[in-house]
């Protein structure tokens, strides 16, 4: 019993992780239909970044809220400079944001060097409370409740905001958008601005639990992915269920079937694309 | 006539590295011709198909341990091993493109994404039957006909037959009615159906196609090697293979090889000079995106024509 | 009394519980000429994408010649004698004009299966496509790119694609929308030389030029048929006026 409590909560845990990771990764591909290849990198970097701070001596609310802040910089400047010219152009897309990637993990290597580094537990976080029988750390749960707490955030900025609604409309009709005078450029850059933001937030408070490593963003990205299909291209609501699915099926998946955890991981998002009822039968036209 | 003169630059550009006295070159130039072979097979899906795959490493990962597997502990002869594996990697590209063709766009990325972790998460954990971490090693290079294969300059030698057989079959497909089809499929696919063709089978061939030359190239590799490890078949290699038919230029047929040259080049010799030759890496992808976004081949050929006086071709 | 080209029964379709098409029924024999009109929403464009499969129907029957099609693949429906053109010109833009047609050539022969024959080798190809271009009177722009050609070109282009199959059943919609009046001219003459034996369904708005060709109308309102008969009879039906003039 307490095997499936401390599981269950790890599997929170990760889920809360994720839904930082993925949510901006889906905001993003919902409105911009960019599939950003670098999101991995931008996790890893901001977690380089709250490393950092740290070492710098400021707190870890600092960190986290650095990492953020930096990436939303990033963010900004590559989608102003890079990105806004490849609308539609797949291609471009994936060769631009493996790129990038791939700069941002060669520049962390050579600034933080190969060494995996946990980031330390803030001080008021740190030791383990007893909840539902068991004893379970307490970092852990104050990630899962922050992850709630981003996504009662986002779903207000979603739903009760101007922004929120521009937002909707571009994921949901982006002609009707650009007729109705939405700023499109411009709620571009917010959003990727955003993504990137949540994603290397989600990058500090996941490096008590994950570390921070070179390799880590080509482990988190194809997490994101499969939230993103599992949840569908701009749902919040997707994002927050399928991330905390795929936190639960990973952690349970390396307790009980270790050999057999990755893939795993997989096989729910294949038959969840091979199954898909089809509208057009058979036909596959693009 | 007019083919002459590129197909004798070509014939002595091949030729070339095997006269060189380091071994480091030659073997550089095996890999540039594995990888080339390797990233064509993408080309041919991608490319010339529309169908951009994230797990492409996954034929030539298999085929390079069924190599492996089956002439070191199968007891099977060295062309048989290669055969049996090229067979039965293509018979998994089958497989794998029955389920893959159920979508299109980012659902089949995403399939192919699942299908080589998938395969790489086996690779990893299945360590009785793969030798996990450690791969499988012990692949001796053959000696047909007298002819040391474990030498450098006559197994690149090998490389480049196989090279320009793989070249040569593939140029005929793509101009053949059959490529015609399919690059039609990808530009217009509706379009196509409503003139008769049979959309997901024309994509289907392309899809097994490309792993068996992806398995060609496995088996290469599992030569070149004479070791296997999972490494094979990461997220990264399929990633790479990507890059290199992007960044050359999709849909041509010399795109995939200029991209295996820069990939491999920067990644065997300039990284001897620089460090940071990945960083190096992703600032030429950023670069090409910027000025030359349908890939170098294209590009420069742009470049070429504009150079030239109007009026002339 | 031979089978009607096209049947169509009870022919439903719905997306996402709103109905585009509702109980639709009609019948159009060899050789007719109909005309598909139809306010915008009325779901002529849908019963098209339905009897050529791009969409697949809720319920209803549709025959092609006697044959059940509701279950074929759209490319299927094709080899049977079915082609179509669309509303937004979607052909091969870098491609030249001999090019696309060989492309339509190709698409019912099996040598679109064969990853050995070259194309260019193909002779019998090109002069084939080169016959239905000069047949077009496009036969010198054979060797120029499509983009390279205007508007009113590329829908007798597409028309002629269409035509080089020989097909038996012709969907065309709306064939005149964004053309000149000079390019209308040229589309008309090119549907007066289809031959009689083939059937051709129009959807159209250009009222004119439309009922000049047709020998029958179907008028569609809301997805359901709403009144059906010669140019006459449907000039002066109520529902009709009451559907295009407000009345």
């Amino acid at each position: 019993m307490r095997f499936w409590v401390i599981q269950s909560l790890n599997g929170l845990a990760l889920g809360g992780l994720l839904f930082l990771l993925s949510s901006g990764f889906s905001l993003i591909f919902g409105l911009m239909r960019v599939a950003n290849l670098s999101h991995g990198a931008y996790f890893m970097l901001g977690a380089y970044v709250g490393l950092s701070v740290l070492n710098a001596g400021y707190g870890f609310w600092t960190a986290v809220v650095a990492g953020g802040v930096a990436l939303a910089i990033l963010g900004g400047v590559i989608e102003r400079v890079l990105l806004r010219r490849l609308a539609g152009r797949v291609f471009s897309q994936v060769l631009v944001t493996l790129g990038i990637a791939f700069i941002i993990a060669d520049s962390s290597l050579l600034v933080w060097s190969g060494d995996p580094m946990p980031l330390p537990v803030p001080r008021g976080l740190m030791g383990a409370v007893p909840v539902l029988g068991v004893v379970f750390p307490k970092y852990r749960l104050a990630v899962v409740g922050l992850s709630v707490v981003t996504a009662v955030a986002l779903w207000a900025l979603l739903e009760r905001t101007r922004l929120g609604a521009m937002i909707r409309a571009g994921v949901d009709d982006m002609e009707m958008a650009r007729a109705l005078g939405i700023p499109v450029p411009r709620l571009f850059t917010a959003v990727f601005c955003l993504g990137a933001a949540l994603a290397g937030m989600g990058g500090v408070l996941g490096g008590p639990i994950l570390s921070v490593y070179p390799g880590l963003d080509m482990d988190m990205l194809p997490l994101a992915l499969i939230v993103l299909i599992l949840g569908g291209p701009g749902s919040l609501l997707g994002a927050f269920l399928g991330s905390f699915f795929i936190g639960f099926l990973y952690t349970f998946g390396q307790v009980l079937f270790p050999q057999l955890a990755y893939v795993i991981l997989f096989v729910p998002m294949v038959a969840a694309i091979a199954l898909r009822p089809r509208g057009l039968f058979g036909a596959r036209a693009a | 006539m007019k083919r002459a003169f590129p197909l004798a630059a070509a014939a002595a550009l091949l030729l070339a590295p095997a006269l060189s006295p380091s071994d480091f070159y030659v073997n550089v130039a095996t890999q540039i011709l594995i990888a080339a072979i390797f990233a064509m097979s993408l080309n041919l899906l991608a490319g010339y198909g529309g169908l951009i795959s994230l797990g492409h490493a996954a034929y030539l990962g298999v085929s390079a341990y069924l190599t492996v597997w089956l002439t070191t502990r199968a007891g099977l002869g060295h062309l048989a091993g290669a055969a049996a594996a090229v067979v039965l990697t293509t018979a998994l590209s089958a497989l794998f493109g029955l389920l893959a063709l159920r979508a299109t766009g980012l659902g089949f990325l995403m399939i192919t994404l699942a299908l080589g972790q998938i395969l790489w998460g086996l690779a990893y954990r299945w360590v009785s039957l793969t030798g996990g971490d450690n791969g499988l090693s012990g692949l001796q290079r053959p000696q047909p006909f007298g002819i040391d294969l474990g030498s450098p300059r006559a197994f690149y030698l090998l490389a480049v037959a196989v090279f320009a057989c793989a070249f040569a079959v593939i140029a005929v497909l793509v101009h053949s009615t059959f490529g015609a089809g399919l690059q039609g499929v990808r530009d217009q696919p509706r379009r196509m159906q409503a003139l008769g063709w049979h959309v997901w089978l024309v994509r289907f061939f392309a899809f097994v196609a490309a792993g068996f030359w992806a398995a060609v190239a496995g088996v290469l590799y599992a030569h070149y090697n004479q070791f296997v490890s999972p490494h094979v078949l990461a997220l990264t290699n399929s990633a790479e293979a990507l890059l290199m038919v992007i960044a050359g230029g999709a849909g041509t047929l010399l795109g995939p090889v200029v991209g295996a040259v820069l990939v491999v080049m920067l990644k065997n010799v300039v990284s001897a000079y620089v460090t940071r030759w990945v960083m190096l890496l992703g600032l030429v992808f950023v670069a090409i995106v910027a000025f030359m976004p349908e890939g170098l081949v294209p590009g420069l050929d742009r470049l070429r024509r504009r150079g030239r006086p109007a009026g002339s071709s | 009394m031979s089978e009607p080209a096209l049947r169509l029964e009870g022919v439903s379709k719905s997306f996402g519980g709103v109905p585009a098409v509702h109980g639709v029924s009609l019948s159009v024999a060899e050789g007719e000429r109909r005309l598909l009109l139809g306010p915008n929403g009325a779901g002529k464009t849908t019963l098209f994408n339905l009897v050529t499969g791009d969409h697949s129907t809720d319920s209803g029957s549709i025959r092609l010649f006697g044959r059940e099609i509701s279950n074929l693949l759209p490319h299927r429906r094709v080899h049977l004698g079915l082609a179509r053109t669309y509303q937004v010109i979607t052909l091969f833009p870098r491609s030249t004009l001999a090019q696309n047609l060989e492309l339509a050539l190709l698409g019912l022969s099996p040598l679109r299966w064969n990853p050995f024959a070259g194309l260019s080798r193909r002779r019998d190809l090109r002069e084939h496509a080169l016959a239905v271009l000069d047949r077009v009177g496009l036969r010198a722009a054979a060797d120029r790119t499509l983009a390279s050609t205007s508007y009113g070109e590329q829908r007798r282009v597409e028309i002629a694609m269409a035509l080089a199959q020989e097909p038996r059943v012709l969907l065309l919609d709306e064939p005149f929308a964004g053309l000149s009046q000079e390019e209308r001219r040229e589309i008309q003459q090119q549907l007066a030389g289809i031959p009689r034996r083939v059937t051709v369904i129009m959807i159209e708005h250009d009222l004119d030029v439309a009922l000049s060709f047709a020998e029958r109308i179907t008028v569609l309102h809301q997805g359901e048929i709403i009144v059906e008969g010669n140019r006459a009879e449907v000039v002066a039906d109520a529902r009709v006026q009451e559907v295009y003039l407000g009345a």
